[in-house]
């Protein structure tokens, strides 16, 4: 088996709102996927599929190998769950918590637990209602983090988290990575997901709108180039690939998206290039324009 | 920015986000008032019926107890008698759940310190829910003033019965407000104000239950316990019956002190924080934490031991009142030697017993109300999906917080009829023959209570996010039909609605096994549905 999560077409409302809009998402085993959206386009309710905490409408869903909603407590001793919103029991300590969930979880390596919150620097004999809320995410961190289990579901994991907190976080992600177990990572974090993740999917009002590994990506993204040259420029603003081109005589500002780079350039050689400035592709910029309500999927995939 | 800054905005948002919940506590407390009158005249049309029934009463403590002294046979004495102090408890619920509602709960979520940092001033949230309880206790004294009137009572004492009600909900809830600044959760203060009510009836129920009969043979002069309770306060007013208005300063000189407490508190305290601060705890769970058992009694326990206080002291008391019972049996009073000749040899006490346990019925209910919600406040919490998101199964969990509310409410059935049949059995010189009939009588009970449990389990998985609301709805149907049906004259039809109205009256009523069993299976049913909805349904974060 190499595909630890497989969701296709799903659909899910609540009431007449759609949340989830025939998604679809394919995490193979062993890989950190990055699941990236804007607020409200539906990466928590697709977790709660996942996990069998909300039912599907239509569509078809696969958690390693089995269906999330009938043979969920299967499933959950297979995998550990970071909620984007941790709630604790106000009157149990940290520790306690850390303890139960393992537990039921099926187990749980003390040797690693304690290890955790040394790490994270984790005060395990407060109780939860006098933690703030980066210390309550650290209890589901290091409970998830300390269970031995094939599939790791994170929604918004670091939200709270200081920068430090961050670094030893991304340093458990690698670790698990390293002896092959899968994620599932939520996350607003353009810096997390570049640093962790293998490949991304975004998603929109319940719809997946790209999907692919970074370097993919990357090729969505466009440069920024100044150039100047020896004779006129002309043409420059039909060629495909160049967005926002303002041309002034031997003077021009455009951006081209990365795939045509190599044609305009050598487009651009018919007038002798003089000068060249370039700002690289940034994926943050991608994820911004996927973001923002006015793109269009065409638009966006610059074609 | 002065203390009190933004109140007037901090008023404005508590009632509308009241704007359904007090006015139907109002009007419908409003519409029992009225309804009243017609009941009364229903159930003792002549002054004849109400002497009669008035003489045996005044030597039945149990009736005392959960009625009031009575003062007259007119009318308006006769509503005082029998429903004054039932509405001053529902008034009093009114008033502490708003005032926690809108003082500790906002805290407890996190608004307040929302509001906190806007320009609102510190006392402003505490005065503004006192405004909103205070104005809705006004309007509800004006109301039940106006209902009594249109009965075509007198005005002076309808005046005196509506503002009675309307200070008892002002005491309860400058009472509230204190409890709100001493503990830190929304349900620790509903509970501690809870307590307060329950304790100002019993001592009132314990003053009636003593007190002296006057020479007339059918009034009564209450003894000093009742003098204790801001319940007792709207009773010893004595509407329609000489209306001492002179009583009306202990609850305004209670709740004026009480609410300098709360403010005093309140001053000296940091948002969000209790007068108590918080303890570390261990740094590891022990063994019998680690199953969703272990971990449903840890979040039980603490209802279940305050439960076990009440239900004591409520079996403590039916214990030593049976005594009393039985000394006014031996004088041989007029009132003893009917019932004797109605009920045969020791029916005063029996009669006495089964009321008691009617009363601990619905005690057992409102502990499993209680008990079964705590499932929908872990779900709401988010909680729930943290732990279902582990190898627990839905049937597991809900069915580890079952097991807990139906053992929890067997253990203080049981603990309650042996204490008071063990206390009785003492104080008669007869254990054998106490425990013979108040152990059966108080575990006859179950089967309903069970009910109870079906029920809230049964809304829990049809409509979660009103679990809470019918849940408590349905143990105010329970309750009132079932222990207050007579007194508010309903049809029989009706009051068979409760399932306290199916369970036979021991020691009375012959123990017959056939109601009790279809009680118990009709819970099952209820109960079993509600589990195969939940396993079925989206989990309502
Ligand atoms: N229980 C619910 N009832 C009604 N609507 C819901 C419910 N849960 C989610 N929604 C709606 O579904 C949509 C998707 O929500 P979801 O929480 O999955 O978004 P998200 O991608 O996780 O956003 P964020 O980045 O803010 O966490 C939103 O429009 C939300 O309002
Ligand atoms: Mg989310």
């Amino acid at each position: 088996m190499t595909t630890a999560i497989s969701v296709s077409g799903v659909v899910k409302s609540f009431g007449r709102s759609r949340a989830l809009d025939g998604l679809d998402l394919s995490v193979d085993v062993g890989e950190v996927h990055g699941f990236l959206g804007p607020n409200g386009a539906g990466k928590s309710t697709t977790i709660r599929v996942l996990l069998g905490l909300l039912r599907a409408d239509a569509g078809q869903v696969s958690l390693l190998g089995g269906h999330p909603w009938r043979d969920a407590v299967a499933l959950h001793r297979r995998l550990a769950y970071v909620p984007g919103d941790v709630n604790l029991w106000p009157n149990l300590t940290g520790g306690e918590a850390i303890d139960l969930f393992g537990a039921l979880r099926g187990g749980l390596d003390r040797r690693r637990r304690d290890e955790l919150l040394e790490r994270f620097e984790l005060d395990p004999t407060k109780k939860a209602r006098t933690y703030s809320k980066g210390n309550r995410q650290k209890v589901a961190v290091v409970a998830a983090f300390a269970s031995d289990v094939e599939l790791f579901l994170l929604d918004e994991p670091t939200s709270g988290l200081d920068p430090l907190m961050e670094a030893a976080f991304q340093e458990c992600v690698r670790e698990v990575k390293r002896q092959g177990r899968t994620i599932l990572l939520s996350s607003h974090i353009f810096s997390e997901v570049e640093a962790l993740c293998d490949r991304v999917s975004i998603i929109r009002q319940g719809r997946t709108v790209e999907s692919g590994t970074l370097a993919e990506l990357r090729h969505l993204t466009r440069t920024s180039i100044s150039v100047e040259t020896a004779r006129p420029i002309s043409g420059l603003v039909e060629l495909p690939g160049v967005h926002d081109a303002e041309v002034a005589g031997t003077h021009a500002k455009f951006e081209v998206d990365s795939a045509d780079l190599d044609k305009v350039l050598q487009y651009l050689h018919r007038f002798e290039l003089r000068a060249l400035t370039s700002s690289p592709p940034s994926l943050e910029e991608l994820f911004m324009r996927h973001y923002s309500n006015q793109g269009t999927r065409e638009e966006l995939a610059g074609v | 920015m002065g203390q009190f800054t933004g109140t007037g905005r901090l008023v404005r948002l508590a009632l509308r986000r009241d704007r359904i919940q007090l006015p139907l506590w109002i009007l419908g407390t409003a519409l029992v008032v009225f309804s009243m009158k017609s009941a009364v005249v229903g159930q003792f049309p002549t002054e004849k019926d109400r002497l009669g029934a008035l003489r045996a009463v005044v030597d039945t403590p149990a009736i005392l107890m959960f009625r009031n002294s009575p003062t007259g046979l007119s009318d308006g004495d006769m509503l005082a008698f029998g429903a004054l102090t039932f509405i001053a408890v529902v008034v009093g619920f009114m008033s502490t759940l708003a005032v926690v509602r809108h003082t500790r709960q906002n805290e407890e979520t996190g608004r307040t310190e929302m509001i906190g940092s806007m320009a609102v001033g510190r006392r402003a949230p505490l005065t503004a829910a006192m405004i909103v309880v205070t104005g809705a206790n006004l309007v509800l004294a004006v109301l039940s003033t106006l209902a009594l009137i249109a009965s075509d009572l007198p005005t002076a004492g309808s005046l005196a019965f509506g503002l009675g009600l309307g200070a008892a909900g002002l005491t309860f809830a400058a009472i509230a407000a204190v409890a709100a600044q001493i503990v830190e959760g929304a349900r620790s203060a509903n509970g501690i104000a809870a307590s307060a009510i329950g304790a100002a009836y019993l001592l009132r129920g314990v003053g009636d239950a003593f007190g002296e009969v006057q020479p007339d043979g059918y009034t009564m002069t209450t003894a000093w316990p009742t003098w204790l309770s801001p319940i007792g306060w709207a009773t010893l007013m004595k509407p329609y019956a000489g209306n001492r208005w002179w009583l009306l300063v202990l609850p305004v000189l209670l709740f004026v002190v009480l609410l300098w407490l709360a403010f005093a508190l309140a001053d000296r305290r940091d948002i969000g924080m209790g007068m108590i601060a918080a303890r570390r705890g261990p740094a590891r769970a022990v063994p019998r934490l680690l199953s969703p058992l272990g971990l449903a009694w840890r979040l039980q326990r603490a209802t279940l031991i305050g439960w076990a206080v009440a239900f004591g002291v409520f079996g403590a008391l039916i214990g030593s009142v049976a005594s009393a019972a039985s000394e006014a049996f031996d004088e041989g009073t007029g009132a003893a030697r009917t019932l004797r000749e109605l009920g045969g040899d020791g029916a005063l006490t029996d009669s006495f017993y089964a009321a008691m346990l009617t009363m601990v019925g619905g005690m057992a209910a409102a502990y499993v109300v209680q008990a079964m919600l705590r499932v929908r406040a872990e779900e709401a919490g988010g909680r729930a999906e943290a732990t279902l998101a582990t190898g627990v199964g839905r049937l597991r969990w809900l069915g580890s917080h079952l097991v807990i509310a139906v053992l929890g409410a067997m253990f203080l059935l049981l603990f309650t009829g042996l204490l008071a049949g063990l206390l009785a059995g003492l104080n008669t010189d007869d254990v054998g023959g106490a425990l013979g009939d108040l152990v059966p009588g108080a575990v006859a009970q179950m089967p309903a209570t069970l009910i109870m449990i079906g029920y809230v389990v049964l809304v829990f998985g049809l409509v979660p996010r009103l679990a809470g609301a019918l849940g408590w709805l349905g143990l105010g149907v329970a309750v009132a039909f079932g222990q207050f049906g007579e007194l508010l004259n309903l049809p029989q039809a009706v009051m068979d609605i409760s399932p306290f109205s199916h369970v036979p009256a021991l020691p009375v009523a012959e123990a017959t096994a056939t109601p009790l069993v279809m009680l118990a299976v009709v819970a099952v049913l209820l109960g079993g549905a509600g589990v195969a909805l939940f396993r079925r349904r989206d989990l309502a974060l």
